[in-house]
């Protein structure tokens, strides 16, 4: 038989694409430690896993139907093709059949029935999980656009980076978060760790995360909440055993006060700097921008805006709407020598 | 022209009218033809001018951190397009296709009401233009902004006076309230055109689907659209009389505004697609030349459907932190909707399942359709399915899914019912050299930019991102989707020249190229101001070929 139109060749080279993409995506390409690439099927945590797993079933199920219908679809095209030299005759006129309807009712049925259950079992798994008593409990507060992050139980402030430690099946240390919002609504996602929940005012919502390989977790605020909604990103930093204790004791501390910094130290509380940021030990209490106390423990500026560099400070502080177009911290137009001084002192903040 | 002027021309008029004369004649008429005309080119216009802010948009996204346009302008973008694209494409195409098309298939000579009928079309145009010129006017009033920038659905506070300042949320809200009644009345005039203007013995059972579908869509329009004129009536209160329903600063609720935005927003999905299955639901059967299979049985899913819809909103929302049981409910009742879905892809595979098919374009569109239709169904399952979709939602992923409805489902069967009805609203063909390239790039455009597309949601990009950096595993595949619009641009541009062309040296159509059986093709193409000289009396839901075929009439096995 002569292979139709070539129309429909088409079609099946983009199906095969879409399962080969789908399958590729899938595949666990790295077996160890997280990469910048935030495959959801590619887990490093209970909730995020039992996703994938869940995952597994629903898209087995589609591809069959759709293996299926395209092959009917195929099928019919091609054998009940317009073919040349037709004797020019209407086909047999057949208008429909009650029993067949029935089928191909009641089948669909059943399946959703047995999806339905699946379902319902893996949302209560991950959604009505209570914390143990050794969890972590942690507050996550979306602001436009970066992310404060507080730790009542530990009295620490922090920004952008969520830190917290492996859980292990010797000693499980899931981490239950409480997301608020300070302005609009936002969604805190890190697709390796969990799948996302909104970050609503008003509202509280929670999520909880358990971590079982340690490394650096990207993810990105998922709800648009304004000019720079791209540029509120995510990262989870998961420690080590006893790693994670050593942080938190670092970050306790009050800010450092070396004396060669005195002049940008000078500089910073001369000028409207402490109405928005918070330097634990200082008079500087502002709550609208990050806690900075120790700014130069994190990994990037501006909510994964820039790298922290000193290159990248200088250049945030000189003008940080170059760097984050829209955000609303201001250029405070420092002379260069105020600059440098600021600069310094900012780097002392470790 | 209408009422102020009864007689008929039989000849041509020797001068053409003036351009000032034929412009008077567009603005006054309540012919339903005209205005559905109206409606359809004004709604394709929509189509490129959303369709070119869509390209800016791929042009940015195509490599990571760059910067064709700035952070705000990149949210206009995406705001001005997803709001064009739904109120001012899709709505007024349903618009124009049941205007045009629901009168001459019941035998009606018009729409039951022929003024509200041009007042919707002019309410629409109004509010269509209104969103546009918040380009210019809403900096030009207070200084703030230009077009709105909070994203289609306007997801409260973001919406507030705090967080948005101007006037461009005004223009949102007033554009969508102004086109919403306009919407309402054409729905109204629908219904009421289908209940009490069929012709003699059309009962309606034997109506043809399109218009089944086409009223079922006007029900929904009247349940679905109040809920978003009262949010957007709310939200005007919140913004300028000190009301407090969205704003949590006060106590208000953000989780409200969602529940209204999709209670309407859901079964919208709905209203722009059954009527591309109500022109699927034409093609297919006459191009396969056999009847639809399972008349009633499509007629009880589309209502089926219609019913469903309007409990499954909140699967917009299963990130937001509903209870379990909340998550439990929407996922089955959503997953519930593929059921009547299903049906109807089987009854249209049963349809062209031992007949004759014929690939005539319009009925090439209907198989794109059906293949595509068919993957946006098993996406949109997946994210049904609550713990996916808690990874899915809000990402390309969706933007993919909701595309692929929209696009690869509904735009293609658009496609499909303009190439299979030009020839009957104009009176000549459009040519098949062009549709087919049209056809083609756009496919294969389409496929290039949506299929692709899934793939960076699972890898976890979110929507509405204005750019992403390097490293993500995004780069390659934002190119390829980017790349994909180049066809898509070529396909729109074949398609506009076809209809350019066409319309002054197409080879002229007849009354019935399609050798097809609903009453449009008993009267002349163009048809006559008032459709029909008789008007027909039918006796099943095959007019045309009971006439063709007088010793194996339709109506024998009614």
């Amino acid at each position: 038989m002569q292979f139709f139109i070539p129309n429909n060749c088409r079609l099946i080279n983009k199906a095969w694409f879409i399962f080969f993409a789908l399958g590729l995506s899938a595949a666990p390409v790295f077996a160890d430690g997280p990469s910048g690439v935030t495959n959801i099927f590619k887990t490093y945590s209970t909730p995020a896993r039992a996703i994938a797993n869940y995952t597994i079933l629903i898209l087995a199920v589609c591809a069959v139907i759709f293996v299926i219908v395209t092959g009917l679809l195929f099928y019919t095209v091609a054998r009940f093709r317009h073919r040349r030299g037709d004797d020019g005759r209407e086909p047999a006129q057949v208008y429909g059949s009650n029993q067949i309807e029935l089928a191909w009712t009641v089948i669909p049925i059943l399946i959703v029935f047995v999806l339905s259950l699946v379902t319902a079992r893996t949302i209560a798994e991950v959604q009505n999980a209570g914390p143990p008593s050794k969890a972590l409990k942690v507050t996550v507060v979306g602001h436009q656009w970066w992310w404060e992050i507080r730790y009542p139980d530990l009295n620490i402030v922090t920004a952008n980076e969520l830190h917290v430690p492996v859980s292990e099946t010797a000693q499980p240390r899931p981490s239950f978060l409480s997301l608020e919002s300070a302005d609009v609504a936002h969604s805190f996602w890190v697709p390796q760790l969990a799948g996302k929940t909104d970050v609503i005012p008003n509202r509280d919502n929670r999520m909880w995360i358990e971590p079982t390989t340690p490394g650096t977790y990207l993810g990105n605020c998922a709800e648009y909440c304004g000019t720079q909604h791209a540029r509120m990103l995510i990262r989870v930093i998961v420690h080590p055993a006893g790693e994670f204790e050593k942080w938190a004791a670092a970050q306790q501390s009050d800010a450092g006060n070396d004396a060669q910094a005195k002049a940008g130290r000078d500089v910073f509380f001369s000028t409207s700097c402490v109405n928005c940021h918070t330097i634990k030990g200082t008079e500087a209490r502002g709550k609208f921008g990050p806690d900075l106390t120790h700014l130069m423990s994190r990994q990037t500026l501006g909510s994964g805006a820039a790298l922290n560099t000193p290159e990248e400070v200088r250049a945030w502080v000189r003008n940080p709407q170059s760097l984050k177009q829209g955000c609303y911290m201001p250029d405070m137009q420092l002379t260069d020598e105020e600059m440098d001084q600021l600069v310094r002192y900012l780097l002392t903040l470790n | 022209m209408g009422a102020a002027n009864p007689e008929i021309p039989l000849t041509r008029p020797l001068v053409s009218p003036s351009i000032v004369t034929r412009l008077h004649a567009l603005v006054v008429t309540v012919d339903h033809k005209k205005l559905g005309l109206m409606y359809i080119s004004s709604a394709l216009f929509f189509l490129v001018v959303a369709g070119l802010m869509a390209s800016v948009i791929r042009l940015q996204l195509a490599v990571p951190n760059s910067n064709v346009v700035a952070p705000d302008t990149f949210n206009r973008l995406f705001t001005v397009h997803g709001t064009a694209m739904v109120f001012f494409v899709g709505m007024p195409i349903v618009a124009g296709l049941s205007n045009y098309l629901v009168p001459l298939m019941i035998g009606a000579r018009d729409m039951a009401f022929p003024r509200l009928n041009a007042f919707g079309f002019w309410m629409f145009l109004f509010g269509a233009v209104l969103l546009y010129f918040s380009y210019i006017g809403a900096p030009g009033m207070s200084g703030h902004g230009s077009a709105p920038d909070v994203g289609w659905f306007a997801y409260a506070p973001l919406t507030g006076r705090a967080f948005s300042r101007g006037n461009s949320t005004d223009y949102w809200t007033l554009s969508l309230l102004v086109s919403g009644i306009g919407s309402l009345a054409s729905a109204t005039n629908v219904i009421a055109t289908v209940f009490s203007m069929r012709c003699k013995g059309m009962t309606l059972m034997r109506m043809p689907l399109f218009v089944w579908m086409m009223v079922v869509v006007s029900g929904m329009m009247l349940v679905a659209l109040p809920p978003l004129t009262a949010a957007q009536i709310m939200l005007l209160v919140d913004r300028y009389l000190g009301g407090n329903f969205f704003n949590t600063q006060a106590g208000g609720s953000a989780v409200l505004w969602q529940h209204f935005f999709w209670i309407f927003g859901h079964p919208e999905v709905y209203i722009l697609m059954i009527p591309g299955f109500a022109c699927a639901s034409e093609i297919i059967p006459v191009f396969s030349r056999k009847p639809i299979f399972g008349y009633s049985a499509m007629v009880g899913a589309t209502t089926m459907i219609a019913f469903v819809s309007m409990g499954v909103w909140a699967h917009h929302m299963f990130s937001v932190g509903m209870t379990s049981v909340g998550n439990t409910f929407f996922m089955v009742s959503t997953m519930m909707i593929s059921v009547p879905t299903g049906i109807k892809i089987f009854n249209w595979l049963a349809t062209m399942y031992g007949g004759k098919i014929r690939f005539e374009l319009p009925m090439l569109c209907c198989l794109a359709f059906l293949f595509q239709f068919l993957i946006a169904g098993l996406t949109g399952i997946m994210l049904a399915a609550v713990p996916l979709d808690w990874q899915l939602t809000d990402s390309y992923f969706v933007v993919a899914h909701f595309h692929y409805v929209l696009i690869g489902g509904m735009l293609f069967c658009i496609f499909g019912g303009i190439y299979y009805w030009f020839p009957k609203a104009t009176g000549r063909m459009l040519n098949r050299k062009l549709g087919l390239w049209h056809v083609a790039l756009f496919f294969i455009g389409f496929h290039l930019t949506f299929d692709t597309m899934h793939i960076p949601g699972l890898l976890g990009m979110p929507r509405r991102i204005y750019t992403y950096d390097a490293g993500r595993g995004w780069n390659t595949l934002n190119l390829i989707t980017s790349i994909g619009v180049i066809f898509q641009i070529a396909g729109i541009a074949c398609l506009a020249l076809n209809i350019l062309i066409s319309l002054r040296k197409g080879s002229k159509a007849g009354d019935d190229p399609w050798d097809a059986w609903t009453l449009e093709w008993a009267t002349t193409s163009p048809p006559p101001e008032y459709n029909f000289e008789t008007v027909p009396v039918v006796r099943s839901a095959r007019p045309l070929w009971d006439l063709k075929h007088p010793e194996d009439p339709d109506w024998k096995y009614e």
